[in-house]
C-alpha cells in the first residue's frame, strides 16, 4: 500500500509547505520514513507535488542523487505542461515524460 | 572530603549507585598515599561532578605532599577553584568556550602515573601537586628536598612535565620556631632547586585558613595558578588523546582492528566533553560512531565486510529493548568492553547515550525523531546482515523500545509541552501499533478463535527472550515490559492494550491534522475487527477511510478499502451496501479479471436466488454497472406524430467483466404535455428540430469526478466602482462571482457512494426492453415505442434489472426529450412568387398537411370555381408526397377534373402524418381588373385621391382578391381562401391639342418585376360616335414593355361634324409575358376605359411682346408692349351653357379673366396683369388686350404666360360645388379678394397665401368665382415662343441671362 503512505506524505508536504512559504529549495528531502520504504517528497513552486518512494534497502541513493532525479522530473514534467495540447489535470500521456522516467528508473534499479 | 580509590576499580562504579543525572561525578581517581616523616604528599585527581547549580566541571590534577595539610585546604579548595570560570581555547580553530574546573584530588602513587600507550583519558591525573608547609631550612634539606627530588624523578620518568609545588605559609608555625629564615628562602631554595626554568611552577599560599585580605590575596594568585595550570595540561592531553584516536580510526581497514576498542576510546573523548559540560561535542562523538558503524553495515551489505563486523551478526537472543532511564547502560557497555555485544547492544548503548545527551541539551523532540531512525535502520541492518532473528523479536524490540523512548519523554518533559509536539512523537506511537499488531498476529491473539499451541510456544520463545524486567522500572506500573507482557498473555489484554494504542494514535494524527495517516490507522484498526469478527467496528473506519481517498483520487487504496468493506458489509448482511460495493468491484480496472468476475457473480448469484421473492427490489446506481455512452432517435430529430413510431437506441458501456443477461432495461420517461405553446406545434417541431439524433453523454472520466472535474469554472467579471460625485473611476478589479461555489469545502460534497440519493421513479410512461445481455464493452440496446398522447416525453431514468437487482441510472443528463405531436389536416395555398399577377397564368402551391387523417383513394378537394378566376388544368399534374420529417417523398399524379362550378383535385392515397404539395396554375381574368382600374381613375374623387397616394408611396399595383372556397374531405366546414392578383399596369391619359386638332396620349406603365410583350393595341369609342374617327399614330403592333417601364400610345381624334362633349374610350392592348415561350391558352387583353370631356379648343391665347416704337430688340430695363389677342374659335355650344353666359338680344357673350404670369421672373408685368373680359360666344370673336411688361434679363426670354378663367359671376343659388379643396388643389387659379380689387392689382402675389386669406371671407361673402378652362378648350399658340432681348447699353448691370 505504496498509495496510503503517499497519503500521508502529501499532509506532511502541506504541513510544511506552509511553514516554509517562501522557501526557493523545491525538494522537501527525507518526509516519511517507514520500515521498509522511503519517501522523498518535492513540490514545484505551483504545490505541484511529486514523490518518490525508495526501498529502505537501496542505499546508493543518497539525498543528492534523489535531488538531482527529482530536477530531472521537475524538468520533463514542465516539458509536458508546456505542450499545448495537453489539458492540465489530465493523465498525462507524453511518450518523453514516461521514457525520462522509465529511465530514471532503470538506472536506480 | 579526599577521594581516594583504586585505580583499576573504575570510576564509573558510581554511576550505579547514584541516583540519577545530577549527582558528584567520580571519573577517576588517582591517589598514592606516602607518607615519610611528618610530610605527607598528596596527588591531586581528577574528579567530575554536577554542581548544584546544573552545571558539569572537570578538572584533572594530581597531588603529592603533606596529607594533613592538604586535608586542611582541601574544602576551601575544592569550594573556590569552580568559582571562576576560564575560557578554554581549542585546537582546530574550533571556538573557545568558557568553563568551570573543578578537581578531584587524589593522593599521589607511583602505579597511578600513565604508562606508555595508555589510553585512558578519564583516569589521566593531569596536575601533579606537592604541598609543604615546610618553613625551616633544615627540615626542608633534610627530608623535604629529597622528597621533591623523588617525586621529581618519578615524574620524569612518567615524562609527565604537568607538576606545581605549593608552599604553604603559616604565620603561627613561623612563631612556634625560633630559628625563622626569611619567609622566601625556603620558596627561593625549592625554586632554585627544582623550578630552574619554571619559576611560575612554585606557588606560596600564605595562612590559607585565616581571614584575612592577605590570606584572600594569596589564595586568588594560587587558584588562577592552578586553574590555568591544569586547563594546560589538560589542553595538552586531549589533544594528544583526540590525536592518538585519530590515528587509530585511521587503521580501521587493518585487519586487526576492532571496532569495540575504538569504540571505548572515543567513548572517553565523549565523557570527558561530558564533563565538561560540552554536550554537543560529547555528542558529536556518538554521532561519529553511530556513523561510522553504519556506513560499515552499509559497506557489509555491499560485500566490503570487515572481520570485526561478522561478530555483530550472531542471532539475536535477547529484545529487552532500549535501556534510557540510566545516564550509562553499565551492562552494555561492558558488553560492548568485552566485544561480546550483539548489534542490537551496541545500538541501544549507543541509542541510550544519544538520548542522556540530547536531553542535557534539552532536546527531546530530537530523541523521538532519533528514536524512529534508530528502529527503522535496525530493522534494516539486521536485515542486510542477515542476522537470524526469531520470528516477532524484532517487533517486541521495537515497541518495548518505542514505548521506552516515549516514556522517557515524557518524564522529562510537561503534559503541555508532549501535547504540543505530538507531530514527534505521534511516529513512534504509530510504529508501536504496527508492531504491537504484528505481534498479534504472530501469537494469535488476534485470530477469532484465541492462540493454538504453536502459537502459545511462539509466546513464550518471545518472553523469554525479553528476559528479566530490569530493576529500575520494577516499581514502575505501566512499564513497556509489563505492558507487553501483559498484552502478549491472553487476548483479552492483547485487544485492550492494541485498542488503546490505535485510539491514541487515531486521536494524535487527528489532533495534528494528519487526518489520512489516521486513516491509514484506522484501517488497519478495522482490519483487526475483521478478524475479530466485529464487522459494525470495522465498517466505520473504512467508510471514513474510503470516503477520503475517493474526495482525493487515490484510485488504488480505494479499489482495496472497498474490498475490505465488501467483506465486511458481507459479514453485516447490509446487503444493498454489499451490492453495491460489489458493483463498484466489478467494474474497478484496478482488480484482476478474476476478482472482477468474482464480485460480479456475487450480484448475480443474489439476482438469481431472490427470484422467488417478487416486489422486493434492490436498487443500485447504474454508474458502476454500466456508463450510458450515447442515444439515438429515429427519426432523428426525436419529433414524432402521434401513433408513430420511435425507436431510441442507447448504447451503454457495461463495466463488468462477464456478459451480463438482463431481464429488462427500461427507460422512465416523464411525459409533458404544453399545450397552447407554439413551440410544440408540429410545424416548428419538423422546421426546428434538425438534430441529427444522437445526443453523447460525456463520459465520465474516471471514478472520481469530486475534486476537479465537477468544480465550476471561474466566473470572472469585470468591476468598475466610480466615485460618487464627479464619476471618475475609483478602482477597478475583477470579481469571481462564484466564489462560494470554489472556495466550499471538498469534502461536505463528496457523498459520492450513498445509495439514498437511488430512488426508483415509477412513470408511466416505459420504454422497456427485456432479455439483453450485455457484453463486456460497448453494447447497443434499442427501444421501440408508438407514440401515444402528443406532448413532450423527457427520458429521466435508466434502469437495468436482473432479478430484483436494479441498476439505477438516476438522471440522463443532458436531459433527453422526444416530442410527440397530434395535427389537424391542413390545407395551405399560396403564390409561388411574392405576389399573383392578374391576367398571366400563375403557380400557386398547395400544400395539405394530412395530420392524424389518412388520405384514401379518392377523397378530393373541391374547388368552388370563381368566374374571375380559372384554374388552368394541365395534362398532367404531379404531387410530391412527403412525411412529415422530410425524410421521405414520393411522387404520384392527381387527378383534376374540372366542371363549371366545381374544380375537384382527387388526392393520391397518403398516409397519415405526410404531406402532399403540388402546384396549380390560376389565371386571374384581366376583365375585372381592368373595371378596377377604371374605377380607379373615373371613381369619385376620394378614390382617386387614395389611389394617388398609393401610387405615390410605393408604386403599388392595383389589387384583386380572389375568393376560392375549397372542401376538404377532412371536413364538413368549406376552406376559403383568398387570392391576391396584382394588376401589373398602371395606366393614365391625357388629352393633347395642337390647335383644334386633338391627340390621345395612353401611357401603360409595366409595375410589375415582368417583363411582358404588348400586342394589338387599339382605342376604341364606346359612344360610338358615328362621325368620331381614331387615328392610331402608334408604328408598331408589338412592343416590349419592360419591368418599371412605361409605354406610351398616341391616336389622333378627328371628327367631321361637331363632336359630342364627351367620348367614351375603351384602350386594350393584348398582352403576355416575355419570356415565355408559348402559352397554351389566349389570354385576355388588357383594357383601360376612360372618358373625355370638353375635347375641342373654345379659345386660343395669343400673346406677343413687341420692342418699343423705334427699337429693333427688347432691351432690359425698358417698356415692351404685350400684346394678348383671345379668339374665340366656335359658336355657342352646349359646353358653353353655364353661369358665365350672359344673354342679350340673342347675342351671347361670356366673362373671362385673363392673367399674365411669369413664373420664371423674367418679366416685370407693369400695370394691371389680369383683368376681365366679355368675350362674345361668337366664331372669331377676339378681343385684345395690350399690357407694359419690362424685362428684366437679356437674351432669349419665354414668354409670360398668359391664363383664362371663367369668370363666374355671383349665384347664390350656386354656392359652389368646388370646395375650398378643389381651390387649393387647383393651383393655376388665382384669387384676389374683391372682384373690385382685382382689377387694381397689379402683381400676382403669392397664390397660396392669398388664397387662404381669401378663404376666410370667402363663407361669409357671395363672391364671384373663377373656374379654370378645361384644358382641351383653351389653345395658347403662343407658348414655346421666345423673345430676344438685348442688355441695355448703358445700363451697369452685367447679369446675362442664357436660356
Amino acid at each position: 500500500m505504496v498509495h496510503t503512505s503517499l497519503d500521508v506524505v502529501d499532509e506532511k508536504i502541506s504541513t510544511m509547505g506552509k511553514a516554509l512559504v517562501d522557501q526557493r529549495e523545491l525538494y522537501l528531502g527525507l518526509l516519511y520514513p517507514t520500515e521498509d520504504y522511503k519517501v522523498y517528497g518535492y513540490v514545484t513552486n505551483s504545490k505541484v507535488k511529486f514523490v518518490m518512494v525508495v526501498d529502505s534497502s537501496n542505499t546508493a541513493l543518497r539525498d543528492n542523487e534523489i535531488r538531482s532525479m527529482f530536477r530531472k522530473l521537475h524538468n520533463s514534467y514542465t516539458d509536458v505542461m508546456c505542450n499545448p495540447f495537453y489539458n492540465p489535470g489530465d493523465r498525462i500521456q507524453s511518450r518523453a515524460f514516461d521514457s525520462m522516467v522509465t529511465s530514471m528508473m532503470i538506472q536506480v534499479c | 572530603m579526599l577521594k581516594s580509590c583504586v585505580v583499576s576499580k573504575p570510576v564509573i562504579e558510581k554511576w550505579r549507585s547514584s541516583p540519577p543525572p545530577p549527582n558528584p561525578v567520580l571519573l577517576s581517581s588517582v591517589f598514592g598515599g606516602r607518607s615519610k616523616g611528618i610530610t605527607r604528599h598528596v596527588h591531586l585527581a581528577l574528579q567530575v561532578w554536577r554542581s548544584a547549580q546544573g552545571w558539569l566541571e572537570a578538572i584533572a590534577s594530581s597531588g603529592a605532599g603533606d596529607q594533613n595539610l592538604f586535608t586542611s585546604i582541601y574544602p576551601t579548595l575544592s569550594q573556590q577553584l569552580p568559582r571562576e570560570p576560564m575560557e578554554w581555547r581549542r585546537s582546530y580553530g574550533r571556538a573557545p568556550k568558557m568553563i568551570h574546573l573543578e578537581s578531584n584530588f587524589v593522593q599521589f602513587k607511583e602505579e597511578l602515573l600513565p604508562k606508555e600507550g595508555n589510553k585512558a583519558l578519564l583516569t589521566f591525573p593531569f596536575l601533579h601537586i606537592y604541598w609543604t608547609e615546610c618553613c625551616d631550612t633544615e627540615v626542608y634539606k633534610a627530608t623535604v628536598k629529597d622528597d621533591l627530588t623523588k617525586w621529581q624523578n618519578v615524574l620524569k620518568a612518567h615524562s609527565s612535565v604537568d607538576w606545581l609545588i605549593v608552599v604553604v605559609e603559616n604565620d603561627a608555625k613561623k612563631k612556634n620556631k625560633t630559628n625563622i629564615l626569611p619567609r622566601t628562602s625556603i620558596v627561593d631554595k625549592i625554586r632554585n632547586d627544582f623550578c630552574n626554568k619554571q619559576s611560575d611552577r612554585c606557588v606560596v599560599l600564605s595562612d590559607p585558613l585565616k581571614d584575612s585580605s592577605r590570606t584572600q590575596e594569596s589564595w586568588n594568585a594560587f587558584l588562577t595558578k592552578l586553574r590555568t595550570l591544569l586547563l594546560m595540561s589538560f589542553t595538552k592531553n586531549l589533544g594528544k588523546f583526540e590525536d592518538d584516536m585519530r590515528t587509530l580510526r585511521e587503521k580501521r581497514t587493518e585487519p586487526g582492528w576492532s571496532f569495540c576498542e575504538y569504540f571505548m576510546v572515543q567513548e572517553e573523548l565523549a565523557f570527558v566533553f561530558e564533563m565538561l559540560q560540552q554536550f554537543e561535542d560529547a555528542l558529536v562523538q556518538y554521532d561519529e560512531l553511530d556513523a561510522l558503524f553504519s556506513q560499515y553495515v552499509v559497506n557489509f551489505g555491499a560485500g566490503d565486510g570487515a572481520n570485526w563486523l561478522t561478530f555483530f551478526c550472531q542471532p539475536v537472543k535477547s529484545w529487552n529493548g532500549l535501556v534510557l532511564r540510566k545516564p550509562i547502560d553499565m551492562e552494555k557497555r561492558e558488553l560492548i568492553q568485552r566485544q561480546e555485544a550483539t548489534l542490537l547492544d551496541l545500538r541501544s548503548y549507543l541509542f541510550s547515550r544519544q538520548c542522556t545527551l540530547l536531553l542535557f541539551l534539552q532536546r527531546p523532540w530530537e530523541v523521538a525523531q532519533r528514536a524512529l531512525e534508530l528502529l527503522h535502520s535496525c530493522v534494516q541492518e539486521l536485515k542486510l546482515l542477515e542476522v537470524s532473528v526469531p520470528p516477532g523479536a524484532l517487533d517486541c524490540w521495537v515497541f518495548l523500545s518505542c514505548l521506552e523512548v516515549l516514556q522517557r519523554i515524557e518524564g522529562c518533559c510537561d503534559r503541555a509541552q508532549i501535547d504540543s509536539n505530538i507531530a514527534h512523537t505521534v511516529g513512534l506511537w504509530s510504529y508501536a501499533t504496527e508492531k504491537l499488531k504484528a505481534l498479534g498476529y504472530l501469537c494469535g491473539l488476534v485470530s477469532e478463535k484465541g492462540p493454538n499451541s504453536e502459537d502459545l510456544n511462539r509466546t513464550v520463545d518471545l518472553l523469554a527472550g525479553l528476559g528479566a524486567e530490569r530493576p529500575e522500572t520494577a516499581n514502575t506500573a505501566q512499564s513497556p515490559y509489563k505492558k507487553l507482557r501483559e498484552a502478549l498473555s491472553s487476548v483479552e489484554a492483547f485487544e485492550k492494550h492494541y485498542l488503546d494504542l490505535s485510539h491514541a494514535t487515531i486521536e494524535m494524527y487527528t489532533s495534528i491534522g494528519r487526518i489520512r495517516s489516521a486513516k491509514f490507522v484506522g484501517k488497519d484498526l478495522a482490519e483487526f475487527y475483521m478478524r475479530k469478527r466485529s464487522p459494525q467496528k470495522a465498517e466505520t473506519y473504512l467508510q471514513g477511510a474510503l470516503k477520503n481517498y475517493l474526495a482525493e483520487g487515490w484510485a488504488l487504496p480505494v479499489t482495496h478499502t472497498r474490498k475490505q468493506l465488501a467483506e465486511c458489509q458481507k459479514h453485516l448482511g447490509q446487503l444493498e451496501n454489499y451490492l453495491q460495493t460489489s458493483s463498484l468491484l466489478a467494474s474497478d480496472c484496478h482488480l484482476t479479471q478474476e476478482e472482477r468476475a468474482h464480485f460480479c457473480q456475487e450480484i448475480l448469484s443474489f439476482a438469481n436466488q431472490q427470484v422467488d421473492s417478487p416486489g422486493h427490489r434492490v436498487l443500485l446506481p447504474m454508474h458502476s454497472f454500466a456508463q450510458l455512452r450515447d442515444l439515438h432517435f429515429d427519426p432523428s430529430n426525436a419529433v414524432v406524430h402521434a401513433g408513430g413510431i420511435l425507436s431510441v437506441e442507447i448504447t451503454l458501456y457495461s463495466q463488468m467483466p462477464i456478459p451480463v443477461h438482463m431481464d429488462q432495461i427500461a427507460v422512465n420517461v416523464h411525459f409533458n404535455i404544453e399545450k397552447n405553446s407554439y413551440r410544440k406545434t408540429a410545424e416548428w417541431l419538423t422546421k426546428h428540430k434538425t438534430s441529427n439524433g444522437i445526443i453523447n453523454f460525456p463520459a465520465e472520466t474516471s471514478l472520481f469526478p469530486a475534486s476537479q472535474n465537477s468544480s465550476p469554472g471561474l466566473e470572472l467579471s469585470e468591476m468598475f466602482e466610480r466615485s460618487p460625485s464627479d464619476n471618475s473611476l475609483n478602482t477597478t478589479g475583477i470579481i469571481c462571482r462564484n466564489v462560494h461555489m470554489l472556495l466550499r469545502r471538498q469534502e461536505g460534497s463528496s457523498s459520492l457512494e450513498t445509495p439514498s440519493g437511488v430512488a426508483l421513479e415509477d412513470g408511466a410512461h416505459v420504454l422497456r426492453c427485456h432479455s439483453v445481455t450485455l457484453q463486456p464493452g460497448t453494447n447497443k440496446v434499442a427501444f421501440r415505442t408508438q407514440a401515444k398522447e402528443p406532448g413532450t416525453y423527457t427520458l429521466r431514468q435508466l434502469c437495468a434489472s436482473v432479478g430484483p437487482v436494479w441498476f439505477v441510472l438516476p438522471h440522463i443528463y443532458p436531459i433527453v426529450q422526444y416530442d410527440v405531436y397530434s395535427q389537424e389536416p391542413q390545407l395551405h395555398v399560396e403564390p409561388l412568387a411574392d405576389s399573383l399577377l392578374a391576367g398571366i397564368p400563375q403557380k400557386v402551391k398547395f400544400t395539405v398537411t394530412t395530420g392524424h387523417y389518412t388520405v384514401k383513394n379518392g377523397d378530393s378537394l373541391q374547388l368552388s370555381n370563381v368566374e374571375a378566376m380559372l384554374i388552368l388544368c394541365q395534362a398532367e399534374n404531379r404531387a410530391t408526397i412527403f412525411s412529415n420529417s422530410r425524410e421521405e417523398s414520393s411522387v404520384a399524379s392527381l387527378r383534376i377534373q374540372s366542371s363549371d362550378k366545381v374544380t375537384s383535385i382527387g388526392l393520391p392515397a397518403v398516409p397519415a402524418y405526410h404531406v402532399i404539395e403540388f402546384e396549380l396554375e390560376v389565371l386571374s381574368l384581366p376583365s375585372a381588373s381592368a373595371a378596377m382600374g377604371e374605377r380607379g381613375i373615373q371613381g369619385t374623387p376620394e378614390l382617386h385621391r387614395k389611389q394617388k397616394d398609393r401610387q405615390k408611396s410605393g408604386h403599388c399595383m392595383v389589387t384583386t382578391d380572389h375568393k376560392v372556397s375549397i372542401d376538404c374531405p377532412w371536413s364538413i366546414y368549406s376552406t376559403v381562401i383568398a387570392l391576391t392578383f396584382s394588376v401589373p399596369f398602371r395606366t393614365t391619359h391625357s388629352l393633347l391639342s395642337s390647335g383644334t386638332r386633338k391627340y390621345v396620349q395612353v401611357c401603360v406603365q409595366n409595375l410589375s418585376e415582368l417583363d411582358f410583350q404588348l400586342s394589338d393595341s387599339s382605342l376604341t369609342d364606346t359612344g360610338d360616335t358615328a362621325d368620331l374617327q381614331l387615328t392610331p399614330l402608334n408604328p408598331q403592333c408589338e412592343q416590349h414593355i419592360h419591368s418599371k417601364q412605361s409605354v406610351f400610345f398616341v391616336w389622333e381624334l378627328q371628327w367631321t361634324q361637331e363632336p359630342p362633349p364627351a367620348l367614351c374610350c375603351q384602350f386594350s392592348v393584348g398582352f403576355c409575358p416575355a419570356s415565355e415561350e408559348q402559352l397554351s391558352i389566349s389570354l385576355k387583353p388588357y383594357t383601360y376605359e376612360f372618358q373625355l370631356e370638353n375635347f375641342f379648343t373654345l379659345y386660343t391665347v395669343n400673346a406677343e411682346i413687341s420692342p418699343p416704337v423705334g427699337a429693333e430688340y427688347c432691351r432690359t430695363g425698358s417698356l415692351c408692349s404685350l400684346e394678348v389677342s383671345i379668339t374665340r374659335l366656335t359658336d355657342l355650344l352646349e359646353v358653353d351653357k353655364d353661369e358665365a353666359l350672359t344673354e342679350s338680344d340673342e347675342y351671347f357673350s361670356t366673362k373671362l379673366m385673363y392673367e399674365v404670369v411669369d413664373n420664371s421672373s423674367n418679366w416685370a408685368v407693369c400695370g394691371k396683369s389680369c383683368g376681365v373680359v366679355s368675350m362674345p360666344v361668337a366664331a372669331r370673336a377676339t378681343h385684345r388686350v395690350h399690357m407694359e411688361v419690362m424685362p428684366l434679363f437679356a437674351g432669349y426670354l419665354p414668354l409670360p404666360d398668359v391664363r383664362l378663367f371663367k369668370y363666374l359671376p355671383h349665384h347664390s343659388a350656386h354656392s359652389s360645388q368646388l370646395d375650398a379643396d378643389s381651390w387649393i388643389e387647383n393651383d393655376s387659379l388665382s384669387v384676389d379678394k374683391h372682384p373690385d380689387d382685382q382689377l387694381d392689382c397689379s402683381s400676382v402675389r403669392s397664390r397660396g397665401s392669398v388664397a387662404s386669406a381669401a378663404s376666410s371671407e370667402h363663407k361669409g361673402l357671395p363672391m364671384p368665382r373663377l373656374q379654370a378652362l378645361p384644358a382641351g378648350q383653351v389653345f395658347n399658340s403662343s407658348t414655346g415662343m421666345q423673345v430676344l432681348v438685348i442688355p441695355s447699353q448703358d445700363d451697369h448691370v452685367l447679369e446675362v441671362s442664357v436660356t
